[in-house]
């Protein structure tokens, strides 16, 4: 089950996106978010699927890999286009049948929305394919970095992401370890209702905990004695710097989103809502 | 000057019952002296729970002691303000491969030390690459730590720690925790770099093969230094190693069973080779005699 969420993965490729700043890449998801929400046009999707293409073309992640993602969000996704289709009201009534009824403006709303959905999701994991988890901590960190004058500890946030990532893969090997010393002492995880599953985890998460508490005690002192002290006085292996490419990926996004809040302004009114 | 020297070293820590109540004081660490002379390699040896471990964390500071004092580089490691300063010149290896490589990239666990004291970027590659070099692990660079072997692993934590530029090196027991290949990659490992790079190394373990080229040993017992010596002036002393649930490499072990059978072979036996030429001599006089 785990397996099947793709969101948060990377995948490995040589391409122009893969090789931008993450900074960039952070930005212009969220920009590209915030286009799908500013308009509500046939054109104005049709303008974000283009780029949406474009930019999944550019980044060679194949495109099946993005579709698998949206398999996690299936449920919330039927879920608000049965809700929006039987509950908009407004507009002439297509269909209607006891107490369900179908108007022009519900189907409208909830095609809109699962298109909204869709690109939200695949734009976000499109970002989380093309730059490698410690990249995107990188870029959060420094983009995040003014909030240090409030005192947000933005540094420290940031190497516990990144050392979280680094023992993703240890902590699962280890419960997977757990699992079978338990059933190697008759522990029952397969059989019983959820409740009872829910409980069969315990003899696994307490262990897991304990190994974990221990794990952190060591990596700390590892790291004090590595000359770690905190954010301040440190200098960076791989600092983030801004590129011609970096530039242009800004433009072309601040492009795209002033031509779909352009749409909504001046195309005339027949042609955008529907 | 000492790399690192230690004075009536005492280390005391507050003994717990279940509710966490004080009920009183364990010395894990009771009155040691060290002294480690630049270049050395130096052997402390003991059983789980001799406090060799505790020592090896005062050398970086990790540890402050409690009495006595400890100098690494000529520096009070008690001294605050020279904290950095001490955790630089020792760098330390830890037993557990997985929990102190930081980065998720083999380079940038390297560079994390480098990073910490403040090294320009440039500069920070150079080291990085150096290092990597230094313990044979250049080609997985760009790898990532999960998928190493053990030995491999350590060998990161090793060049993360070079790449620091430290004077002298403390292996916490490198490799207790590793399969025998493992093991002999890293002891070989770091007996290159010492040739490379003339660092002081103090190896902390539990295994007698890997301290037979060390310059000197100590042994350790309830926090007590009992032993100490060159490797042969240890090894003669079978009895009183077993005393302290220490065995001996199996070659010493050998020789001292032969030579109580009234053989006639020297005390402190550390490899085959020299076995072989003793037994050898051995039997070429007997045959003399035997023709005579």
């Amino acid at each position: 089950m785990i397996r099947d969420i793709t969101i948060g993965q990377y995948y490995p490729a040589k391409s122009s996106i893969h090789r931008l700043d993450p900074r960039v890449k952070i930005v212009c998801t969220l920009l590209f978010l915030i286009s799908l929400f500013v308009q509500n046009s046939i054109l104005g999707y049709a303008i974000a699927t283009v780029f949406l293409a474009v930019v999944i073309k550019v980044s060679k992640v194949p495109l099946k890999f993005i579709v698998r993602g949206l398999k996690a969000i299936v449920i919330l996704l039927m879920f608000t286009v049965v809700m929006n289709l039987f509950l908009t009201k407004g507009g002439e009534e297509i269909f209607g049948f006891w107490i369900f009824h179908i108007s022009e403006q519900g189907l409208r709303t909830s095609v809109f929305m699962a298109v909204r959905l869709i690109y939200l999701i695949m734009g976000s994991s499109l970002m989380t394919f093309t730059t490698t988890p410690n990249s995107l901590t990188d870029g959060i960190e420094s983009l995040l970095h003014p909030l240090n004058r409030f005192h947000v500890p933005v540094h420290e946030v940031a190497m516990m992401m990144s050392i979280a990532l680094r023992f993703i893969p240890i902590l699962l090997e280890e419960t997977d370890k757990i699992m079978k010393a338990q059933i190697a002492r008759g522990a029952d995880l397969e059989s019983g209702n959820i409740i009872q599953k829910t409980k069969a985890m315990v003899p696994i998460l307490v262990p897991l905990f304990v190994s974990a508490f221990r794990r952190a005690n060591d990596l700390a002192m590892a790291m004090e004695a590595r000359c770690y002290c905190g954010g301040e006085g440190r200098t960076k292996m791989k600092p983030l710097i801004y590129k011609n490419r970096d530039y242009m990926a800004y433009t072309v996004t601040v492009v795209y989103l002033v031509l779909i809040i352009g749409i909504g302004r001046f195309v005339p009114f027949k042609l955008w809502i529907f | 000057m000492e790399m690192v020297q230690a004075k009536e070293l005492v280390y005391e820590y507050e003994k717990r019952d279940d509710e966490g109540n004080v009920i009183g004081m364990n010395r894990a660490v009771d009155g040691v002296d060290i002294d480690v002379k630049p270049g050395q390699f130096v052997a402390i040896l003991g059983h789980n729970g001799s406090g060799k471990s505790t020592l090896a964390k005062h050398i970086n500071a990790i540890l402050v002691p409690t009495g006595g004092t400890m100098w690494v580089n000529g520096v009070d490691t008690k001294n605050p303000d020279e904290l950095m300063h001490v955790r630089q010149s020792a760098g330390m290896v830890f037993q557990n491969p997985d929990n102190q490589i930081i980065g998720t990239v083999v380079e940038e666990d390297v560079g994390f030390g480098p990073e910490n004291l403040g090294v320009p970027t440039d500069e920070i590659w150079t080291r990085v690459e150096e290092s990597l070099k230094a313990v044979g692990m250049l080609e997985y660079r760009t790898h990532s730590p999960n998928k190493l072997s053990g030995g491999q692993k350590q060998r990161v934590a090793i060049a993360g720690v070079i790449a620091m530029e430290p004077k002298c090196i403390v292996l916490d027991e490198p490799t207790a925790m590793l399969d025998p290949n493992g093991r002999k990659e890293v002891i070989s490992t770091v007996q290159e770099l010492r040739k490379k790079k003339q660092v002081t190394v103090i190896l902390i373990t539990h295994y007698m093969e890997e301290v037979i080229d060390a310059d000197q040993v100590y042994v350790m017992d309830g926090g007590h230094i009992v032993m100490h010596g060159t490797p042969r002036e240890i090894f003669s002393q079978v009895k009183e190693l077993k005393k302290y649930r220490l065995d001996v490499p199996q070659v010493t072990m050998l020789a001292e069973e032969l030579r109580n059978r009234g053989l006639d072979i020297p005390r402190g036996i550390l490899r085959r080779e020299e076995l072989v030429r003793y037994v050898t001599e051995l039997k070429e006089k007997e045959e003399k005699s035997h023709v005579n």
